[in-house]
């Protein structure tokens, strides 16, 4: 059996999780999951949907929102209980620090970033988990009854096995000290842009845009196409954006239908957080260009120049 | 106020990987290293903070022989000092990272208010090693912040999710682990480097545990040009590239 | 990928490297009418990574050498052609009084060379001109308000584009090169990763990479990728305001080897002070691989910490400023060779394999232009001997004496190198067979290509109170470094009883077979079908008619021609007659320079010593003049040839290397009685020859002038074609637009009361001051300068246009900021010391 520990924010999922169950569901059919918190029982449809049975609901009323260790303690609890073989979660900033609180306060192991797992004996597994930013793939053995893992982002697809999951509540056992570190507050609200991680379509710039004033044709495509705009690490250096923007190992990986990249070079760490993308296509004026190689659609040309004329195309095909 | 910052120095890389002969680590011979962006933002908030509050800034960092070069840099950003675990490498099993990091802080003595790590280590991206080590110490934690305030001995920390922002109160002593994004780390200046000559670097000994994640082997993905089909250039690739966006339905 | 690039399967020409040189290459090449040129790089383009992608693009354009000074000249020409250069001026400031005055010195280099409205500068001046700087620090600046910064990736690519467009070119970026085929000692392809590429001609114009490129063909490169060190730091306040990317003089810290520039709002600091920092071309990682660019590497802030001193020191208000922060830095690689120039032309090992290497941005276009000629028309148009590939002997393309010599001489770049500095690393390479006998004589040794040369001989310095003023002794430090009066004393004793000389650095090279004779008549200006026996010193001219050696040939034979020539140019008149051998091999080239030594014996006593040792007739008659044959001297056996480069009787002794050190204990010993002593190389290098007006190549010589010029045209031009020989003729019916003087100085005492002696290249002036130009726009200036012991003074020599060179023509010339006056003695080549060669020829 495996667990899995659900990243949801108020009830909505992190389409992320799915992929985690389905990574989970290719080594054992019995993937149960944990969700924490009010609002959480409605995962559960969502989540019978990609063949998790069992959601192990953990509440508590002194739990109002999102709090770290407390989650750490609900997931411990259901282990305690039903020892399971592993415990995944995505490698979200939740996922990530959930399953660290419980390999620190179990003295376990955590492997993070997996593409994939092999379930080699009783207490033995290998694992192929990404280093910088999937650009090296590091195969390792670990050593654990009870594996702790994330998964990466994208190695494993969202597989739908419909069916009926049936709700655990449990109370979570929690002390104040697991109490101290909770959410306390919202900012930002979403704003009418698309959030650059879900965006359908990421138009983005870099070196080559050499400045701040050309990123306004960015967003003028951006908007046409309904997408969000993204810059390369040089860009947030210089200060010509925001550093939300940033696509890449330090910066937002994305994974959108289309990914456009006007002046980008490719360098490594740029790579990292694009190449989930469907469709590449690479605007440069060298053909030679590392990002070239990953593209699969190429215009070499003076972005400076073309930008205008696709804007003028873009808008009048969207208006036909 | 006492501030640490646990920093970790990488091999600076170009758009390609190369491995050394035997497969087990990254051939850094013709390379330079550098802190993770993540880690200089660690810095630059510290110094920021010792700016605001007074105190000193305290490197901790575990690795071999010319770590010395990142925590001069760091130096000339406006660190104070530094403590350096001896290891023989900077590929540290993250469990046992996190017991030497937290043997050297205690052992030091110093109360600090505030222990800042990166969020995630560039290369390994083990994600783990501040979580581990607020354990070790005792101390709360909040992961992964981009933005951060401190007033009244509490931390008020933000965390990006989506377009949003989640707020976390941390209070003082904590531990946190911070992401790009969170400042403009500075350029360290020519005066900086000069007086960075002058501060102390102590070292000790790091006692490492075996390793519970035995490396089997490293390899880089082969990277298969997709073979780009070239839409040329000018209108006609203007005219190509809204046919491809009708294409994949991202256009209509 | 766009579309995969496919190499052709054949060019005229294939050009590795698209950095400056290589663009530059590709352009002058296809200017001179050729066509089917292939360009390769590995990189990308416009930057394929090299090390002009990082330079810092500026350029000072006075250099102490004549052909480096010339080929930056002829770069900024076509830098400013192209739109790409930026003057902002530029001052070499001083801290130190040495400095001060190596800065007059380059006033001086900037005067002979013609790098005009050039100023030496106050700190006030200083400061007024660069407002930032800390005029206490500086005693003073020399201004060059030529100085630009250019663009060096755009000039390469105007460079290939107009290649490109006159259909000359294609381009292979991120192509590598895998091997070079060689065929019968020839070039025959260029095997690349996108396809083998047939081809006669290859030029390895690729910087720090270019050893690892030219040993494919088995041919040797002897550089050094190296660091240079810069940082840039920024935003400056101060600069704020500035538009465009440079505004603001460039300063070069001589004293701290180091250098800023101002660079759009940011300030660049430059460095050649660090320890050398040296590389192999393999250690290079790839551009993949490289975080920045292949020759950007990690910068090491330990070796800049005493530079970021200095910097704060000269320009506190901008260094200083905690405010400002480094915004890049790297440890910039560039490419340094042993002796610190350039590496031009066609490989001695591989025909049709030129190399365009250890070129500076201030130097690309115009070596890009001189390599075309060179490869085109067989020659460049500014003489580049003290750059031809050609030059190094055996043990100098060893990597350790590469590394040895490039992290003695790392330094030197902003250093002040004095005209006879010796190197101290790597010595002791080449002994003679008198080695031991020389040390035991207190010899001072200085190095020629290699070998070690007894230079003077302490054991002599009794001499020089014997001789007294008459040795001119020298009080100024500068003009007495590597220098001893003894040098003077031994010349006046040899003048009075005999000495000998170690001539063993001599090149030797038997041209041998039955078109042995057609090899030296083609080769050698003069009458090589002489009877056997015979010793002919003779020019050896370029296509154009000028220098492109000068040496003696003997004729030992009917098909048998001994070819003997100064150490320093060896190699290279080695190559230019290997050159000339014919196809079907009727001629070989044998090359005897480390089989055979050389002992010269001169002076009025010569003759006594020589025939008391031998039982051959040793007579004026028995053997006279210009003529060598082969004598016993006890047991040797030695070819013995009556010439002299010193203006005494004597001979030149050749034997068997390892009969060398007997032959000298001989002499020695039968000399005793007639008052010999050992000379060394001062005397016969400057002292002895200068009396004589004797020409020597390199200073005098070279291919920007003629044998009219230069005062050597016999009466008679011979028949036979040879080399140049078209020009020469055209020569001979021109007016000389200059000619070969030899001057002396009237008065040696500058203003502080203190005698000097100039040391060479110094610019001769109108009694007003004004700087002379001939009519081919070339400067007068001093070409070599010495004592003459036997004349009491000292000489000059130097071309002077028709107008000048008048015999008692008073002239100035300018030595370290003061002018001194100087008299024509000698138009032409008549020797002022025994005009008629009574002591030669009797």
């Amino acid at each position: 059996m495996i667990i899995v520990y659900v990243d949801h924010d108020r009830g909505e999922i992190d389409p992320l999780s799915f992929q985690v169950v389905s990574a989970a569901r290719t080594l054992d059919d019995d993937v149960q999951a944990v969700v924490v918190g009010p609002n959480a029982e409605k995962c559960a449809d969502e989540l019978g949907n990609f063949g998790v049975r069992t959601v192990h609901h953990g509440t508590h009323d002194r739990i109002a929102d999102y709090t770290p260790l407390a989650s750490a303690r609900a997931v411990l609890d259901v282990m305690d209980r039903l020892t399971p073989r592993a415990v995944f979660a995505a490698g979200t900033p939740r996922g990530s620090e959930v399953l660290a609180h419980i390999a620190a306060i179990r003295d376990l192991p955590l492997v993070t970033e997996c593409s994939a797992i092999e379930l080699t004996g009783p207490d033995t597994a290998e694992v192929t988990r990404a280093r910088w930013g999937g650009n090296l793939l590091e195969r390792s053995k670990v050593s654990a009854q009870v594996l702790l893992a994330t998964i990466q982002a994208h190695a494993f697809a969202a597989t739908e096995d419909p069916g009926a999951a049936q709700i655990e509540a449990f109370d979570v056992p929690v002390t104040d000290a697991d109490l101290v570190v909770g959410i306390v507050d919202r900012t930002g609200a979403q704003a009418s842009g698309v959030g650059l991680a879900e965006a359908k379509v990421v138009v983005s710039g870099g070196r080559g845009m050499d400045g701040p004033e050309a990123f306004a044709m960015l967003e003028e495509l951006a908007d046409i196409l309904g997408g969000a705009v993204g810059c390369s690490r040089v860009v947030t250096s210089a200060g010509w954006r925001p550093h939300a923007e940033q696509v890449g190992q330090t910066g937002t990986k994305v994974a959108p239908e289309l990914y456009l990249a006007f002046g980008i070079s490719g360098a490594t760490q740029h790579i990292a957080g694009c190449k989930s993308a469907k469709t590449l296509i690479a605007v440069n004026t060298d053909a030679q260009a590392p990002i070239m190689t990953h593209a699969d659609y190429a215009v070499v040309d003076n972005l400076h120049t073309l930008l205008p004329a696709l804007i003028e195309k873009a808008r009048a095909a969207k208006g036909a | 106020m006492e501030i640490c910052v646990c920093i970790k120095r990488y091999p600076s890389l170009g758009s390609a990987i190369v491995l050394t002969e035997d497969g087990m680590a990254i051939d850094t011979d013709k390379l330079g290293f550098t802190l993770s962006p993540h880690e200089e933002c660690a810095v630059e908030a510290a110094v920021q903070l010792k700016e605001e509050h007074g105190g000193t800034v305290t490197l901790v960092t575990l690795g071999p022989e010319g770590v010395e070069e990142q925590i001069r840099e760091q130096f000339a950003i406006g660190a104070d000092r530094a403590i350096w675990v001896r290891s023989e490498t900077t590929d540290v099993d993250p469990q046992a990272a996190a017991a030497a990091l937290g043997d050297a802080i205690e052992a030091d003595g110093t109360a600090f208010d505030l222990i800042l790590l990166g969020s995630e280590s560039a290369d390994n991206a083990n994600a783990q090693t501040g979580v581990r080590l607020a354990h070790r110490l005792g101390r709360p934690v909040a992961t992964a912040v981009k933005g951060m305030t401190i007033a009244d001995g509490t931390a008020t920390v933000e965390r990006a999710v989506g377009t949003m922002r989640e707020v976390y109160t941390v209070p003082l002593p904590a531990v946190v682990t911070v992401k790009d994004g969170l400042n403009i780390p500075r350029y360290p200046s020519v005066p900086g480097r000069i007086k960075a000559r002058k501060k102390p670097i102590e070292e000790v000994a790091g006692n490492l545990a075996d390793p519970r994640i035995e490396l089997i082997g490293l390899t880089v993905p082969v990277r298969e040009s997709k073979g780009a089909q070239d839409l040329g250039a000018g209108d006609e690739a203007a005219d190509a590239l809204v046919d491809v966006m009708k294409q994949i339905g991202v256009l209509s | 990928m766009a579309e995969e690039l496919k190499a052709p399967t054949s060019a005229k020409c294939v050009v590795i490297g698209a950095g400056i040189v290589g663009n530059s290459i590709v352009y002058h090449l296809a200017r001179l009418g050729w066509s089917d040129i292939v360009q390769v790089d590995k990189g990308p383009l416009p930057n394929p990574g090299g090390s002009t992608g990082h330079a810092s693009n500026f350029i000072f354009p006075t250099d102490h050498s004549k052909e480096i000074t010339q080929l930056t000249l002829e770069s900024v020409r076509q830098y400013r052609e192209m739109g790409v250069f930026t003057e902002c001026g530029g001052i070499e400031v001083a801290r130190t009084e040495e400095r001060m005055q190596e800065l007059h010195r380059r006033m001086q280099s900037a005067k002979s060379f013609e790098i005009e409205d050039t100023a030496m500068l106050t700190p006030a001046e200083v400061k007024e001109k660069v407002p930032y700087i800390d005029e206490e620090v500086i005693l003073g600046g020399f201004w060059t308000p030529s100085v630009g910064v250019v663009d060096s990736l755009r000039a390469g690519t105007i460079m290939r584009e107009r290649a490109q467009e006159m259909g000359a070119l294609s381009s292979l970026p991120n192509t590598e090169v895998l091997d070079i085929e060689v065929t019968d000692g020839k070039v025959s392809a260029v095997v690349t990763d996108r396809g083998t590429i047939e081809t006669d001609c290859v030029v390895v114009a690729c910087g720090c990479w270019s050893p690892r490129i030219a040993a494919m063909a088995g041919a040797a490169i002897p550089l050094t990728p190296a660091v240079h060190q810069m940082k840039d730091i920024g935003p400056v306040p101060f600069f704020a305001d500035t538009k465009g990317d440079i505004e603001w003089p460039i300063i070069r810290d001589m004293d701290t080897f180091m250098y800023e520039r101002q660079h759009g709002t940011g300030l660049e600091i430059g460095s050649y002070a660090h320890r050398a920092i040296l590389y192999e071309a393999d250690e290079i990682p790839s551009n993949e691989q490289a975080a920045l660019s292949p020759t950007e590497m990690p910068f090491t802030q330990e070796d800049f910490d005493l530079q970021d001193e200095h910097a704060m020191e000269l320009m506190p208000d901008i260094v200083g400023d905690e405010n400002i922060g480094e915004k890049y830095a790297c440890n910039g690689l560039l490419s340094l060779t042993p002796d610190g120039a350039p590496i031009l032309g066609e490989t001695p090992e591989v025909k049709g394999l030129w190399s365009a290497a250890a070129v500076w941005i201030k130097e690309g276009p115009g070596v890009g232009k001189a390599m075309a000629e060179w490869i085109v028309e067989g020659e460049p148009e500014i003489d580049l001997h003290g750059a031809d590939i050609a030059r190094f002997y055996e043990h100098q393309k060893t990597r350790e004496h590469v590394v040895a010599r490039t992290s003695e001489g790392f330094i030197k770049t902003y250093g002040i190198i004095h005209p006879g500095e010796q190197w101290t690393a790597n010595r002791n390479v080449r002994l003679s067979p008198y080695y031991e006998q020389q040390k035991a004589l207190g010899a001072v040794f200085y190095e020629a290509a290699g070998w070690e040369r007894a230079f003077w001989y302490e054991v002599n310095a009794p001499l020089v109170e014997k001789f007294g003023d008459a040795v001119m002794p020298r009080t100024a430090e500068w003009d007495s470094r590597w220098w001893s009066p003894i040098i003077n004393a031994e010349h006046l004793q040899m003048r009075e009883t005999a000495g000998m000389i170690d001539l063993t650095p001599f090149a030797i090279f038997d041209i041998t077979g039955p078109s042995a004779l057609d090899v030296v008549q083609r080769t050698a200006m003069r009458q090589m079908d002489v009877a056997i026996g015979k010793v002919i010193y003779t020019p050896v001219l370029s296509p154009r008619g000028g220098f492109k050696s000068d040496l003696t040939i003997m004729r030992l034979g009917k098909n048998h021609f001994r070819v003997v020539t100064g150490g320093a140019h060896g190699m290279a008149d080695r190559k230019w007659f290997a050159d000339q051998l014919p196809a079907d091999g009727t001629a070989q080239l044998q090359d005897l320079t480390s089989s055979m030594t050389t002992l010269g014996v001169w002076g009025p006593n010569a003759r006594a010593i020589v025939q008391s040792l031998t039982t051959a007739d040793m007579s004026h008659e028995g053997h006279p003049f210009g003529t060598c044959r082969v004598i016993e001297m006890g047991s040797l056996r030695v070819l013995a040839s009556r010439i002299s480069y010193v203006g005494d009787l004597g001979w030149e002794l050749y034997l068997p290397m390892e009969q060398g050190a007997k032959l000298w204990d001989m002499v020695w010993e039968a000399g005793q009685q007639h008052g010999l002593i050992a000379v060394g190389v001062g005397v016969y290098g400057t002292t002895g020859r200068m009396e004589k007006g004797y020409r020597a190549y390199g200073a005098e010589l070279d291919t920007e002038y003629t044998v009219v010029e230069a005062g050597m045209a016999p009466k008679k031009v011979k028949e036979a074609d040879f080399i140049g020989k078209e020009a020469y003729l055209k020569h001979r019916e021109e007016d000389p637009v200059a000619l070969m003087c030899t001057l002396s100085v009237t008065d040696h005492t500058s203003s502080s009361g203190e005698k000097r002696y100039m040391l060479g290249m110094e610019p001769i002036l109108t009694l007003d001051g004004a700087p002379i130009t001939d009519k081919s726009g070339r400067r007068s200036f001093v070409t070599s300068a010495g004592s003459a012991p036997s004349l009491g003074k000292h000489l000059l020599m130097a071309y002077l246009p028709p107008e000048h060179a008048v015999e008692g023509k008073e002239l100035l010339v300018e030595y370290l900021g003061e002018r001194y006056p100087v008299v024509v003695d000698r138009v032409g080549a008549t020797p002022l010391f025994d005009p008629n060669n009574e002591r030669i020829v009797s």
